[in-house]
């Protein structure tokens, strides 16, 4: 069996298949996956470049890259204020790639973007799927191309090994959340409640009923992410699914403190790997 | 099946390659739903029985067709004649979606509102009919856009609706539409979401067409009364393009109307300070379709500017980009200054004050109806009334009345 191995796993593996390796490593431990959100350049590349490998070693799994996008309809106002100190920096997918090569040569924790359709259309989804694995990304989350929009992005990612990330809601059908969950590389992304990032809404809105259905169909590992930001929350949402994904969270944290940003980052990690580990099971 | 019959739906959402349903999947459960209650009330007699009651005693349809005689001789060559959209209550068009959208919102038993608005004129007939109906309302409107439409503002809030304040990227029209669909996703249980123009995921194009299309209608039997056939162009602005998209649907079949889009040049296209998504932008996806859309080559969308915060939008309905591939209809572009020209000349020839927007489309009758003959008919989209305007005509314009400027004619 694996060892789980915090800043990713060695190997050689990218794409899905990196994804995959430490998914599973994770589950042969029966631990929970941290899954941190950094919007790429906030405040600048360089510091993108250095908070990555730290956050990998102080307890994250996998890495969740912005790219910034000048009408994030997903997102709360904290990832958006982020968005906009970024764009100044990264605003095309070429700078964003760089970034992305210059830290996989620091690190090899799972990559994955967040971003909107507009920036990879105009890219070209295929060009982009390649530019993507060859500087290093393993997978990406669109939100605002969902299932119905996504038949060439998804046989395009399947053909080349990036693992296309899907997103299922309080409100999708169950139908329709089965076929997300079957279609989904790398894990199944819960949005835990109807709402955007960093809102704030106590319990996941039916998510243990959501989570029992989906462990019927598919072994794809379930994250749920959208307003999960203490340790307290890490501990119940870990504990109903495979892992969180916190991003809003994050940001605030480095924004509370401005003369060391990295460093409470850093502690604020250590904290939801804490939490995650603390799951009893 | 089931699988076919989603996509048989999604597949009535393009036009060409344009439209779609490019939303997080929050949204897709409330679209298929509003998808659904559409298609039965499109069905349904007595919802349009309905809708064509408030059309008449409460919005005043149908709107004149008016023979712009003074116009037409002034520029010598095809007679003008002007669809009088601004005779509508509210001032505008906009009354003719929102009384739509508000009728379907109470089948579907939903209390609350939301639209997003740039110059006000959408917020202000959503805000109408919010009232009307006894329904909650609250309107998103770009910062920038609260301090230049600071009467429909009040206007609004006088009609009982909440006006949220949008700062986030450039606080116009864009930035609302992208608060509005944040606000729709954390509340779509209880809220229906009024889309002001022919743009926005699929339902909304075809079923905002479906709502203004009693524009062209109207010209239609109008234009057949008056003149005993059908005209040979017609022309109306496009921002979203929910006033050209009502005028022209009527007549899309008909192959001897030539249609015309106009887009807000701005300080013209080689400034790069435009609204003309068509004419000066590439194919993106913004706000839940894919359309022509201004933006960087890197895919940021590009701030619009136009003197009509009306048509200062980045982006267009995807129909039109499909109708301008097709060359079923052409999209040409008239400036600030041309536009602001056309408000100051139909004013003085007809007594009809338009809004800035609808100037654009006047604008470009006063351009090619000279050049046509005299036996030759153009209807222009009158889309709404300028009043709101004044402010702005005021600060572009501070001396046309002085020294005997303007007295000329």
């Amino acid at each position: 069996m694996q060892r789980p191995v915090q800043g990713g796993v060695q190997g050689g593996s990218r794409g899905t298949a990196r994804l995959a390796a430490t998914f599973g490593a994770l589950r042969g431990a029966g631990r929970k996956a941290l899954v941190l959100y950094l919007m790429a350049g906030d405040p600048s590349p360089a510091f993108t470049e250095q908070a990555v490998p730290r956050l990998a070693e102080s307890g994250a799994d996998v890495i969740e890259l912005g790219l910034p996008f000048s009408d994030p309809v997903a997102d709360g106002p904290v990832i958006q204020a982020a968005g906009q100190r970024a764009i100044r920096h990264i605003s095309d997918v070429p700078a964003f790639l760089a970034l992305v090569r210059a830290i996989r040569r620091r690190t090899a924790v799972p990559l994955v973007t967040m971003t909107y359709y507009n920036p990879v259309f105009r890219y070209g989804e295929q060009p982009f799927i390649a530019a993507a694995l060859e500087a290093g990304l393993d997978g990406a989350i669109v939100p605002d191309l969902p299932l119905v929009e996504a038949g060439s992005w998804r046989a395009l990612c399947l053909e080349a090994g990036l693992a296309a990330i899907f997103l299922e809601a309080p409100n999708t059908t169950p139908a329709h959340a089965r076929e997300l969950a079957e279609a989904t590389r790398g894990f199944l992304y819960l949005v835990s409640l109807k709402g955007v990032t960093g809102a704030e809404r106590g319990l996941g809105e039916n998510l243990g009923e959501r989570i029992a259905r989906l462990r019927g169909w598919v072994e794809t590992p379930l994250m749920v992410g959208f307003g999960i930001s203490t340790p307290a929350q890490a501990r119940q949402f870990g504990a109903a699914a495979d892992g969180i994904i916190v991003g809003s969270g994050l940001i605030a944290r480095m924004e509370s403190a401005p003369a060391d940003p990295l460093g409470a980052a850093v502690a604020y990690t250590r904290e939801l790997r804490a939490a995650l580990d603390s799951i009893g099971g | 099946m089931r699988a076919q019959a989603k996509v048989d739906v999604v597949r009535q959402g393009y036009f060409g390659a344009y439209g779609g349903q490019f939303v997080p999947e929050t949204l897709i459960a409330p679209l298929e739903e509003l998808t659904r209650a559409f298609q039965a009330v499109a069905d349904d007699d007595s919802f349009w029985r309905e809708l064509r009651g408030y059309l008449a005693n409460y919005a005043g349809r149908p709107s004149p067709l008016y023979y712009a005689r003074r116009l037409t001789e002034h520029l010598g060559g095809a007679k003008v004649y002007l669809k009088r959209e601004d005779c509508n209550h509210t001032g505008s068009h906009k009354i003719n979606n929102t009384l739509g959208q508000a009728l379907l919102a109470r089948r579907m038993g939903k209390r609350r509102l939301i639209a997003e608005t740039g110059a006000g004129m959408h917020g202000v007939a959503t805000a109408t009919v919010a009232a009307l109906f006894g329904l909650e309302c609250v309107v998103f409107m770009g910062a920038k856009d609260i301090e230049r439409q600071a009467p429909n503002v009040y206007r609004m809030k006088m009609l009982g609706a909440g006006v949220r304040s949008v700062s986030a990227g450039s606080a116009t029209l864009k930035d609302a539409m992208n608060e509005a669909l944040r606000d729709w996703v954390a509340t779509v249980d209880n809220t229906f979401y009024v889309i002001g123009s022919v743009a926005g995921p699929h339902p909304y194009p075809t079923m905002v067409k479906a709502f203004q299309r009693v524009i062209g209608e109207e010209a239609h039997r109008q234009i057949v009364a008056q003149e005993g056939r059908l005209p040979d162009l017609l022309i109306a602005c496009v921002g979203g393009g929910s006033n050209a998209m009502g005028l022209f649907s009527q007549f899309i079949p008909m192959a001897e109307v030539a249609l015309r889009g106009v887009e807000a040049g701005g300080e013209g296209l080689a400034t790069g300070r435009h609204a003309a998504s068509i004419n000066g932008g590439q194919v993106g996806v913004l706000h839940g379709s894919k359309s022509y859309l201004l933006q960087t080559p890197g895919g940021q969308v590009q701030e619009a500017h136009s003197i009509s915060a009306g048509l200062d939008y980045p982006g267009v309905g995807p129909e039109h980009s499909y109708l301008h591939d097709t060359g079923r209809a052409t999209y040409t572009t008239v400036t600030d200054r041309e536009a602001v020209d056309a408000t100051f000349e139909l004013s003085r020839l007809e007594g009809i004050i338009p809004a800035l927007e609808s100037a654009h489309a006047v604008a470009e009758a006063i351009k090619v109806a000279p050049a046509m003959r005299h036996d030759q008919i153009v209807i222009v989209c009158l889309s709404g009334r300028g009043d709101k305007d004044l402010h702005t005509l005021q600060t572009v314009s501070p001396h046309r009345f002085e020294g005997g400027e303007g007295e000329s004619r």
